[in-house]
């Protein structure tokens, strides 16, 4: 059944405070998931106070602030630092979003920051994707088709076939929607999830690829595609402002359609 | 979880796919949808008679279930409404109990539930409509 409580060892507890330096004058207070696989402890929350005088403007800055001059074993992915990455999806102040993108002046009072919600975690900040990652692999996101290519050029697309894949080739895998559905906690293992189902509808609408007849198979399932109950979870949460929920639509109403 | 415990130790991607999509599940979708569209105006026409026979006693209604086209709406209501409720529930049975054989032993309790409801409600409104 479900499960409604997190397990005893789940529990978050309170943390030690780093204060501000003296002096400070516009103090941030960042709650900070803490949670370590080399101890058996429970996960906590730490609390850094920040001097936002001496940091950048987004949450992923004060991050690294933290991890360079505060507690260096503060552990959270980050690469690219301008949302093109996807790396340092995170819980902002109970969303999910890129720290890159999300600046610390929209989080009022303390900012609480936790790892993507109901993944495994690998310490701290950095959930485990595995699966997310194998589900995207189980799509097969390449281009499939027997058509030969032109011996001397690419596959061409017409303006309105290459604006069919707008919205859509922008994702980054960020996973923040997925781990924002409701139906992928309850059903992760055999739901694919929002990202996952928009990086399907990618190949689908992409007027070069020949298989969409088997790609539309693969997916006509009560959980892998059915499981979506057009929460909208997705789309609200989404860094860059794509919309799953709809691409998620347009794949039902293609399975719809080519019964009639 | 991802990783599992260490009796799990198939691939991620064989777990991700394991045995394959069922190739099912348009029906109950869209089943869901037609059914909810059916109800708004059966519903609509349900409450106004109701309302509309507020204060009549037991013979009055049995009267108005049992004329014909009043039956066929009745019969339609509850063939959209047990419908719609079933593959409901179907849906927050998959979403939240886990394990295939709690799983399947709730649903097969559900439905034969609801069977033995719908049943006894369309016997209801038959023997109306054939006793006058």
């Amino acid at each position: 059944m479900a499960k409604f409580s997190l397990p005893a060892n789940s529990r978050i507890g309170e943390g030690r405070t780093h204060k501000a330096p003296p002096g400070a004058k516009r103090v941030k207070a960042f709650r900070v998931y803490r949670w370590s696989p080399d101890d058996r402890e429970n996960p906590r929350y730490d609390t850094y106070e920040i001097d936002l005088d001496a940091c950048g403007p987004m949450v992923l800055d004060a991050l690294i602030k933290i991890k360079n001059e505060i507690d260096s074993t503060l552990t959270f992915r980050r690469s690219c630092r301008e949302g093109i990455c996807g790396s340092c999806a995170m819980n902002i102040d109970g969303t999910n979003t890129l720290a890159c993108l999300k600046p610390i002046d929209e989080v009022k009072g303390a900012a609480r920051v936790t790892p993507l919600p109901h993944m495994p975690v690998v310490k701290d900040l950095v959930p485990n994707l595995d699966q997310a990652y194998a589900q995207y692999r189980s799509i097969e996101p390449w281009l499939k088709a027997e058509s030969p290519p032109p011996p001397d050029s690419e596959r061409r697309q017409s303006v309105t076939e290459r604006a069919a894949l707008d919205g859509m080739w922008e994702c980054i895998l960020c996973f923040c929607c997925t781990t924002a559905c409701p139906s992928y906690w309850w059903n992760g293992g055999r739901y694919l999830g929002p990202a996952v189902l928009l990086a399907a509808y990618r190949w689908i609408a992409d007027s070069r690829d020949e298989a969409t007849g088997e790609r539309l198979d693969a997916l006509e399932d009560p959980f892998r595609l059915y499981r979506c109950h057009t929460i909208m979870n997705c789309t609200e949460t989404c860094p860059k402002g794509l919309n799953p929920a709809r691409a998620i639509g347009r794949i039902k109403q293609m399975i719809a359609e080519r019964t009639g | 979880m991802a990783n599992g415990g260490n009796m799990m130790m198939r691939s991620t991607l064989g777990r991700v796919r394991a045995l394959g999509a069922a190739r099912h599940g348009l029906a109950d979708w869209w089943g869901q949808r037609v059914t909810a569209a059916a109800l708004v105006p059966l519903s609509v026409w349900f409450v106004i008679s109701l309302l509309a026979h507020r204060g009549a006693d037991a013979a009055g209604m049995a009267r108005w279930a049992g004329r014909p086209w009043n039956a066929v709406l009745l019969l339609a209501l509850l063939i959209a409404l047990f419908q719609h409720l079933a593959l409901g529930l179907q849906v927050v049975i998959e979403d939240y109990v886990h394990g295939e054989a709690a799983k399947l032993g709730t649903l097969l309790a559900m439905k034969a539930a609801l069977a033995l409801l719908w049943l006894a409600a369309i016997l209801a409104v038959l023997k109306l409509a054939f006793a006058g």
